[in-house]
This record gives C-alpha cells, structure tokens and sequence, in this order.
C-alpha cells in the first residue's frame, strides 16, 4: 500500500485541525493591526479589540440560540467552564445527576465536590454509552438541584438525551448542565429549545479556534446573586472599588482574557454560520457512516457505541480482540502517517461502561475537512494491520 | 455649528456592555462614537458612548427596549 504524502488527521476529538483559512487570516490581522486589550483602555485600538470581543459573544449567541451575547462567560477551555459552573451553584447538601459516560473534565469536579458534601447520582448507562432518560427521574430526590450530562461521548460519540433531560429538568425545576465538547458547532443546539440553563464549550474541537478558549453560556433561570466565581480580580469595570463586580459577564471574566484566540474564534464560528451546521453535521454523518461500513468488514472488529451515524457523532472507538491499541496506533502514524488517539481519552468512567477499562480503545475522531479517500485508505490500513495479527 | 457640540454621553456598566450598546445603536440607525469615559463624569477607566443630543431619546428606547442598563447619562455642551 502506498503511503500518502500527507498526513491523515484523525483526532479532531481531541482537538481539530486543519483550521479554517478565516482563523489564520484573524490571528494576522490582530497581531498586526489591532494587538490592544480589550476593555482596559479608552484608546481606539482597545475599542477595536473590544468590539472583535463582541463579534465573538454575538456569533456565539447566534449559534447557541442565546438572546443576550453578555450572558456568554469567556474562559480558558471547558474544563474551566465545567469547574465554574458545577463549583460555583452547588452548595453542600445539593444533589446533582449525571452519566457514566462522562470525560474526567465533569468526574473529577464532581467527585471532588461529593468529599465536600455534595451528594453524586452517577447514571448507568448501557453498553453503547445510551442513557435512558427515565433512569435520570427516577433518580431525583427532593434536594436535587442540577442534571449534568455531556452531550456526546469523546470516547464512543453516543449522543445523550439531552432534550429529554431538559424537559425533565423544566417539570422539576432543576439546572441543566450541558458539557457540549463534542458537538458544539458539529450538532444544533439551542438554549431555549434544549431548555438548557448552562451551556459549555470548548473553542478548539468542533468550533474550529484555538486552545486556550471556551465558556459557559447562562441561561435566565440561573440565579446570577448566588452563582460564585472561579476567580476575582481585575475587570476593566468599577476600578475604583475593591469588590468584585455582579453583573455579566464581568463578574466571571477576571484578568485579561485570551483576546487574541478569541479573535480567532470569532472568525472560526463566523466561518460555521456561513457553512451551517446542517451542512457540517450531514458531511460528518457521511463520512461516520463510510467509516462504520469499512470497518464492519474487517473480521473480528469490535466497535463500540451505537454505530449508527443518525445516534453518534462523527467519533468511533474500536478494537480487535488481544490487539493492543497502542500498538495499532503506533503502526497507523509511523507506517501509514494516519494520526488517531488511543487508549482510556480521560474518561475512565466511559470505558467501565462499555467494557474497556483498563485498556482503552483505537479512537478515531473524524472533522468536517476530512474526506471520503481518507477513510477508503484508513480501511485499508486497518485491514492491512489487524488482518495480518 | 454650536449644535453640533451638543452631545449626550451614556456610561455603561463595563466596556462589554459599551460595546454591546454601540453594536446595537448602529444597527437601529443610531450614530454613534465609543469614547473614553471623561473623568469628570466617572471615575472609571473604561470607554463610554457618545451620542448626538438629537438621538438621546430613540438611543434609550434602543437600550431599555434590550435591557442593556445604563449607569449614567449626561449631556454636554
């Protein structure tokens, strides 16, 4: 088999490359002509770079649905975002539900806030990562506050309930939480419409930016008074008084945010806007589904999740019975330069769920600017590989 | 001439909601220009926005209409 000359990228779950050409042209473009901070000074070139800011609270709300782009919270990734909001509502005594397929980005907040008395329901979902959304009602006591669930698995890509936990949430009057790594920019959602009340992102997965950005979107039902901040500090807001703000989205964005990769993304979700994510949820649901089909050819393959392109992102995990995935993985890059992730991907609890912890899987995280070639030649590697252990 | 000094200045809560304001200004057919908040209007360091007297009125319907709240307004001439 020929080796292609490039490399094939298959880790857009992890983080996604290429980037649209828009997000170079955005980083030129601060660097050289605007560079101020923004909301820090008066001068008109910090007037620039707070009005880019805006762009990319607007863009973000009009892909979220969200009517007031204040009520975005930039910050430095959604584990950042996850940390804020599950730390900042959730007082000892609280009861909070969430899955087992949960990354370590919700676990670790979450178990370590049950050391300090906040009482942890961790639904079981079943072998393909599915979550019934009875089990999360029967699951409510008379002290829960908050459902948190991520909204697609980074391990296997199965799409959790999300509507439904929404509607739950509404007839009880509990938070929801929506940890939305995998799917923000790849998969609609809407505030209103999914009823969530806390919407985070990451900025450098399927939103198309760099690392280094993200937020968490409030929703009007969350009570702002009570919600306490990861960090205070400077705010370019009220410096003549030491405390620290109250109004959004001061009172959560202390210290200077990363401008210069929020200009990227202003530019990266701008970009989806244009493309839509009808289209890019469809190219993906296209490429998941080749990808299933090859796959399943290969004998003794066992894939994991629910290996339905319509139930999943465009993220599959893998293995072939006493094949090590890290020995798949390493062939993949050095022999055929195909780069995919494997192993647990931060999300021990997943692999419980689905039967392969502690040895992981081969995880291959396709993207939007992936191809139809590229994963005819992925099976073909595959089959070359697996076929000859 | 003289009419043309006449400017009306609105202070928001942070430079967010300045630029929130401006954004939203223009979009109605507002003119607008984002300045840096005059010191003896507030002591805070951010910007503020600069409107021509004329347009006070449709400027704060513009705001209340969206809930952006306003600090301070003050006119000068």
């Amino acid at each position: 088999m020929n080796t292609p000359h490039k490399k094939i990228y298959f880790d857009n779950a992890a983080t996604s490359w290429p980037k649209p050409d828009c997000v170079q042209k955005a980083l030129k473009h601060y660097l050289k002509n605007v560079g101020a901070n923004p909301g820090r000074s008066g001068h008109s070139a910090s007037v620039e770079a707070g009005r880019i800011l805006y762009s990319s609270r607007e863009n973000l709300a009009k892909l979220f649905n969200c009517d007031d782009p204040l009520r975005i919270i930039f910050t430095s990734g959604i584990t950042e975002s996850l940390n804020l909001a599950l730390s900042g509502l959730l007082e000892p005594g609280d009861h909070v539900i969430t899955s087992s397929m949960e990354h370590n980005s919700m676990m670790r907040p979450l178990r370590f806030l049950e050391e300090k008395g906040i009482e942890l329901s961790v639904i079981r979902c079943n072998l393909q990562g599915r979550l019934e959304s009875s089990d999360l009602k029967k699951a409510i006591r008379s002290n829960t506050k908050m459902i948190a669930l991520n909204h697609a698995s980074n391990v296997t890509g199965t799409i959790l309930p999300i509507d439904e936990a929404g509607k739950i949430c509404r007839e009880q009057n509990l938070l929801l939480l929506v940890d939305t790594a995998q799917t923000a920019g790849a998969y609609p959602i809407e505030m209103d419409k999914n009823n969530i009340d806390l919407l985070a992102f990451t900025g450098h997965k399927s939103l198309y930016g760099l690392p280094g950005t993200g937020g968490l979107v409030i929703g009007n039902r969350v009570d702002i008074d009570r919600f306490i901040p990861l960090k205070r500090g400077g705010t370019g807001s009220f410096s003549e008084n030491e405390q620290q703000p109250d109004f959004l989205p001061d009172k959560f964005e202390s210290g200077t945010l990363n401008f210069i990769g929020l200009a990227a993304l202003n530019a990266s979700v701008n970009w989806i806007l244009e493309t839509g994510v009808e289209e890019i949820r469809n190219h993906e649901k296209k490429l998941t589904r080749h990808l299933l089909n090859g796959i399943k050819s290969i004998n003794d393959i066992k894939i994991y999740g629910p290996g339905d392109d319509n139930l999943q992102t465009s993220t599959l995990s893998f293995n072939k019975d006493n094949v090590s995935p890290s020995d798949v993985g390493q062939v993949l890059d050095e022999q055929y330069k195909i780069l995919c992730r494997i192993g647990l991907h931060c999300a021990p609890a997943a692999h419980k769920t689905i039967g392969t912890f502690p040895d992981g899987t081969i995880r291959f995280g396709l993207g939007y600017f992936n191809s139809i070639e590229e994963i005819d030649f992925a099976i073909n590697a595959l089959e070359e590989i697996l076929n000859a252990k | 001439m003289n009419e043309k000094l006449n400017y009306s200045i609105i202070v928001f809560l942070s430079a967010n909601h300045a630029v929130r304001a401006e954004s939203v200004l223009l979009k109605k057919g507002v003119n607008c220009k984002m300045i840096p908040v005059p010191r003896n209007i507030s002591s805070d360091c951010g910007v503020c926005v600069r409107i021509d007297w004329h347009d006070k009125e449709k400027a704060l319907k513009v705001l209340s209409d969206l809930n952006i709240e306003i600090v301070k307004t003050e006119d000068i001439q």
